[in-house]
């Protein structure tokens, strides 16, 4: 993290940085580890932030809680260069990149009426990912475009 | 059947694409023995298939019923109508949960899509989709298959498949199935009901030719096989336009003198006005052929089950 990002944001003492977002997804990728406003950790987000030469992106950062491998690679699905640092007392303590999951359960909402993921059954939703899009493990219907608007 | 071939094969059939080459095949070839008497008529003797259709479908439940009949097993039933009332009282996972209890094996048919793979998650006993929505039926695929290789063999064959290909699962199914075997796809269908992308794509990635057609007359001497689904009223905004594209779109026996001499011709009936009944003479034409195939493929996935 340069100064000029500090600036904007303020350090965090122990929690999570999630940096390299692709610029405009930041709140996406709250949405995506299941952040809302009612939640009661202490957020800060900056978005379309210029860096010297590299492209405009977001950065979030959540105080006191670290996240967990799987709630990382959700953020893979909308931001595929996030990196993620997980801070213990003002320092790194563990960086990593994102890594797209084979199989995403229970976070997209199929767009399709008729699939049963969508009725009144003990079942969360499921999709496999491929190279251009997610599938549906249920009706096997295929998302291409714009998976945040189905984000539940 | 090889030994590789029992490792990897899924305890339940829900979509053909769970199944290989190599599991299609194999099914393929047990239907053959089976349908030249060549299966033992007890192989399922105190088995018990469950059929559980939510909505009707009179002739896949009765095929199923055949096979297992001449496999030595016996069938039990719950119709559409105990089928819609259950259904409001509770969920699919418990009615499959409950059954599984009373069968060793279940045969679905649910207007929901992807209420098959929902069942084998919450069965414990094997399941078969015999139809989810406008989802996949892969018994009918199996069958359409096995039709195609008693008449020719599979790997690389010119298909045309014409009508609503948009909406037509089973032409999905099939031409998914088609591109294991190297085929060369031809569509015709009306504008706004040709393949979706999806199922393009799905193509492509197998590495199949897809050639979309505007031309009854340019597709039908390239094929070896010609795939007719029907055409619904109620895709069209008017019963004038169904009619005026209909009627491109029939088959007679004038526009099948320019095809090859060993095309087949296949349907998955209920026909409406697809064929002209002036074909059903014709030696090309395999559809009634084709439905009763139906009951040694199923036979053949039964005991597959079983194995
Ligand atoms: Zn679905």
């Amino acid at each position: 993290m340069n100064e000029d990002d500090s600036l904007r944001i303020r350090p965090i003492e122990n929690g999570t940085v999630i940096d390299h977002i692709t610029a405009g997804e930041a709140l996406n990728v709250l949405r995506i580890i299941g952040i809302t406003g009612t939640t009661k950790e202490s957020i800060s987000v900056a978005t379309n932030v210029q860096s010297g030469l590299m492209p405009k992106k977001d950065i979030v950062k959540i105080d006191n809680r670290e996240l967990l491998k799987e709630e990382v690679d959700r953020i893979a699905l909308i931001s595929p260069k996030a990196t993620i640092n997980i801070i213990r007392n003002y320092k790194v303590f563990e960086k990593k990149g994102v890594q797209i999951p084979k199989v995403i359960t229970g976070i997209v909402k199929c767009p399709n009426p008729r699939c049963i993921s969508n009725a009144n059954e003990p079942i969360e939703s499921r999709f496999e990912v491929l190279e251009s899009g997610i599938r549906c493990l249920y009706c096997e219907g295929v998302i291409t475009k714009d998976i945040s608007q189905h984000f539940m | 059947m090889s030994e590789s071939f029992k490792k990897t094969y899924p305890f339940n059939i829900i979509s053909i694409k769970d199944l290989g080459r190599k599991e299609i095949e194999s099914i393929l070839d047990d239907a053959s023995r089976i349908a030249d008497g060549l299966y033992p008529d007890n192989a399922l003797n105190g088995k018990i298939l469950a059929l559980l259709f939510f909505e009707p479908s009179t002739r896949t439940r009765m095929s199923f019923e055949a096979a297992m009949a001449r496999l030595g097993g016996r069938s039990i039933n719950l119709d559409s109508i105990e089928a819609s009332s259950l259904a409001k009282g509770e969920t699919l996972a418990d009615t499959i949960r409950v059954v599984s209890g009373y069968a060793d094996i279940i045969v679905l048919r649910h207007p929901s899509e992807g209420a098959a793979r929902l069942a084998s998650e919450f069965a414990r006993v094997p399941v078969i989709n015999a139809g989810d929505g406008a989802g996949q039926h892969p018994s009918q695929t199996l069958l359409d298959l096995y039709t195609i290789k008693q008449a020719m063999p599979i790997d690389k064959i010119d298909i045309g498949l014409l009508g609503d290909l948009r909406y037509g699962r089973t032409a999905h199914s099939l031409a998914y199935a088609l591109s294991l075997f190297n085929a060369r796809i031809h569509t015709l269908s009306p504008r706004g009901l040709e393949l979706p992308d999806s199922i393009l794509n799905e193509l492509e990635e197998n590495g199949t030719e897809v050639i979309p057609h505007e031309e009854i007359n340019e597709v039908i001497p390239l094929l070896d096989v010609l795939y007719v689904t029907r055409l619904q009223r109620e895709r069209f905004p008017d019963s004038a336009s169904y009619v005026n594209i209909a009627k491109n779109f029939r088959i007679t026996p004038e526009i099948l003198e320019s095809a090859k001499d060993h095309l087949i011709l296949l349907h998955p009936l209920p026909r409406v006005d697809e064929i002209d009944p002036q074909v059903d003479e014709l030696p090309c034409a395999k559809y009634f052929e084709q439905s009763k195939n139906g009951v040694p493929v199923r036979m053949a996935m039964l005991m597959e089950m079983f194995r």
